[in-house]
């Protein structure tokens, strides 16, 4: 039997940075089964035995409060793990001692890892850690999670703890009052034969818990329980004050203690962080300087990413593909095959591995501020501005990813607690011009504004965060009605932020890139090769291949917008698969290259100004990439909004695009 | 003993947590994050967007309207 070690604790406790040292490269991300929260699981060794640490989302508590909640306490409950390493940041005890008082009702066997006693030291602040074991009648182990301190000590009481009987539990009191109602709730729930205990059954629903209540209600109506329904009629009024009473007593507990156990300095130690802080959430500079900051990020991401690293890489997909070529020669391979591999193949998927420099880049990057801390003060000067069309600060953030790439971004919404807020951010991400999208943009800008570059990138970025802000208002109005919901948001203390975790979070999203290349990426350029070769003896990607001929049918929609030839359309049809394809696609139709000077001088005899610009517009907001919508679907739960999303940003392109292409020609540019 | 809202302190005051009279899902959120009846705050930073307070040592940002119907007594 392996053996299974729960991880839990609040967020920025340490948790991610002691499960990467514990588990090393030993990972694997997954999901649990039903909802959209991560599951990360990983192997560790201690002496002979090998055991498996299953990660459990970050929460302040074990409620039913989102879906990160119900998901720890389901697994701790039914999981069966052996032993709970409860991580607990020693500078912010009291908090962090609130979820080990719910770990302690369950009555799970636990472990506290005391991590960050360094900056505890640091800030002055002491912790006895022998007497804080004492009282709460479980191991508590110093630790330094960043530098691997006090690993070794946390396994062995680790396994000590498995090993043992489980020592008594503590029960909480939480007032007469209350007390009596739990008893009285677990004599009725005693014969329910649910899988949990009815005690810590009965402390839950007093809590008002809703997910709890679902499961029995279901259960004890199929048993008729009359006496259940009545306990709740009377309790009615006093409902909600037994709810905050309750979390009180589990303040007042972790406060008995902690007493004359931490110790703070009188006058609190003032830390960098609140020097750092008057600058970087200041009420005037804090904006600007964000802006700088994404600027430098970006430019960071386009230097390192793309000029330099992309162009290394592209050589290398060319010489790769020369080898491939050879090769099939070489072993007389049919010339369909050879082409397939060099246009399909060579010409799809490295296009699209070119572009895994910069995306490593950027998430680097964004690992760095998101470690570091900055992250959630970005949030928070956001939050104004966000407010402002219905929106909340936290959006943002998912809004930054989304640049990357709109797959993250989708996901990132998960921050999100209110429904309302997070299908809002869902549905605008695909406004961000994600990277897969810049070579289009590019081509365009070499066609037509070579000197203006900069400017143009820019304002396509902008017109798509603008869109977005717009959207964002009009579904808070209309389809999201209600109340924007609230910002609390804990600004962790700056840190230097570990080589380890920014490389881990970086590997985590390109590793998905990667197998996404290899996947959908490979199959929509095979299937795109193979319309374009269609039907047998017309010319490759010629308008009578069967892509030409599905150019030819939908390009009439674009006429109003100016580009209403089937090549272009053709490319925003193979857009609406990866946004990869586009350029390579342009690139085959118009001069039969993949990329470069050809489709550059291609595009200018096609396309005049007005039309690149209303075609970069186009380009823009138009539906988003199957991958998003995939994504979409899955983390709205339903198909619909993955259609709704596909047709209203076609929709909102379109009309854009046809108003510059319109507007532009009446003030008589072309 | 008078109660003011949150949103009215100053940068500075030291305050204790008396009553919230948010939504009860905000409440209790705000109750489990460490702000429940008696926690001892300090504010931090009070000028244009959400409000931070220092509690435990840590800082957290509250949204005005949040924080306006966060009720406290002040420190004598
Ligand atoms: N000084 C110090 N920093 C730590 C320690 N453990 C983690 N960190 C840092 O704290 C930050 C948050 O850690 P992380 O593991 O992401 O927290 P999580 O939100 O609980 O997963 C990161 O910048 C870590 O490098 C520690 O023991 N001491």
């Amino acid at each position: 039997m392996p053996i299974t070690i729960a991880l839990m604790g609040n967020p920025n406790s340490g948790k991610t940075t002691l499960f990467n040292a514990l588990t090393g490269a030993n990972q694997h991300v997954g999901n649990w089964p039903g909802v959209t929260v991560e599951r990360k699981e990983g192997q560790t060794r201690h002496g002979n035995q090998v055991y498996t640490v299953v990660d459990l989302p970050g929460t302040y508590s074990l409620g039913a409060f989102s879906e990160d909640e119900v998901v720890a306490r389901e697994f701790i409950l039914t999981g069966n793990p052996d032993v709970v390493i409860n991580v607990v940041d020693a500078t912010n005890i009291e908090r962090n001692l609130y979820l080990t008082t719910q770990l302690l009702e369950m009555g799970a066997k636990v472990v506290v890892a005391l991590n960050m006693v360094d900056e505890a030291e640091a800030r002055q602040i002491s912790v006895d850690e022998k007497a804080l074991s004492r009282r709460l009648g479980i191991p508590v182990i110093p630790t330094v999670a960043s530098k691997r301190k006090g690993i070794d000590e946390l396994m062995e009481a680790a396994t000590a703890t498995i090993r043992a009987p489980l020592n008594g539990h503590v029960r909480l009191s939480y007032g007469e009052s209350i007390d009596g109602k739990i008893a009285e709730l677990e004599d009725l729930l005693k014969n329910g034969d649910l899988a949990y205990p009815p005690g810590w059954l009965a402390l839950k629903l007093l809590e008002g818990d809703e997910y709890l209540r679902k499961v029995v209600d279901v259960s004890l109506k199929l048993q008729g329980s009359d006496e259940f329904t009545r306990f709740w009629d009377e309790m009615a009024v006093q409902a909600e004050d037994f709810q905050l009473e309750i979390v009180d007593s589990r303040y007042k507990f972790v406060g008995d203690v902690t007493k004359d156990v931490v110790r703070r300095p009188e006058v609190a130690v003032q830390t960098t962080t609140d020097k750092v802080d008057r600058v970087l959430t200041h009420k005037y500079w804090g904006m600007p300087i964000f802006a700088v900051i994404m600027f430098i990020v970006f430019q960071l991401t386009f230097a390192i990413g793309q000029d330099l690293l992309g162009r290394w890489m592209a050589t290398g997909v060319e010489y790769a593909g020369g080898l491939l070529e050879s090769l099939l020669v070489t072993v007389n391979a049919p010339q369909w095959l050879i082409d397939f591999a060099e246009n399909g193949v060579v010409g799809g998927v490295g296009a699209v591995i070119e572009f895994v420099p910069l995306i490593v880049i950027l998430y680097m990057l964004m690992g760095f501020l998101e470690d570091s801390g900055y992250m959630a003060r970005a949030a928070y000067v956001m939050d104004n501005t966000m407010r402002a069309v219905g929106l909340q600060g936290k959006t943002f953030i998912s809004m930054i990813v989304g640049f990357g790439c709109n797959v993250p971004g989708v996901m990132a919404t998960r921050t999100l607690e209110s429904k309302k807020d997070r299908m809002i951010a869902i549905l605008i991400n695909p406004f961000m011009s994600c990277g897969a999208k810049i070579p289009i943009y590019l081509v365009f800008i070499a066609a037509f504004f070579p000197s203006y570059g900069g400017l143009v990138l820019f304002s396509v970025y902008a017109l798509g965060i603008l869109v977005a802000f717009l959207m964002g208002k009009i579904f808070s109005k209309t389809l999201f009605k209600g109340e924007t919901s609230h910002f609390i948001m804990e600004l962790p203390p700056y840190r230097k932020p570990t080589l380890g975790n920014v490389l881990r979070n970086m590997w985590d999203n390109v590793s998905g890139f990667l197998t996404r290349a290899g996947t959908t990426i490979f199959a929509v350029v095979s299937l795109l090769w193979v319309l374009a070769v269609l039907p047998v003896g017309v010319e490759p990607y010629g308008a009578e291949s069967i892509l030409g001929r599905i150019g030819l049918l939908i390009a009439p929609i674009f006429e109003p917008a100016g580009f209403g030839n089937w090549q272009a359309a053709v490319g925003l049809f193979s857009g609406i698969a990866a946004k990869e394809a586009v350029v390579a696609i342009l690139g085959m139709v118009y001069a039969g290259v993949e990329e470069g000077m050809e489709l550059v001088m291609a595009i200018r005899e096609v396309f005049t100004p007005l039309t690149a610009i209303s075609f970069m517009v186009m380009t823009l907001l138009y539906t988003p990439c199957a991958a998003t919508l995939g994504t979409i679907k899955k983390e709205t739960g339903s198909a619909k909004w993955a259609l709704f999303s596909a047709t209203y940003t076609f929709a909102i392109a379109w009309v854009l695009a046809v108003l510059v292409f319109q507007v532009g020609r009446l003030l008589g540019f072309s | 003993m008078q109660y003011l809202s949150l949103v009215n302190l100053h940068v500075g005051d030291r305050c204790k947590v008396a009553r919230i009279q948010a939504g009860s899902s905000a409440t209790r959120r705000l109750y489990e994050m460490g702000f429940n009846t008696g926690a001892q705050i300090q504010v931090l930073k009070n000028d244009r967007g959400p409000i931070i307070v220092g509690l435990g040592g840590h800082k957290i940002a509250l949204g005005r309207g949040l924080a306006a119907k966060m009720l406290v007594g002040m420190d004598q």
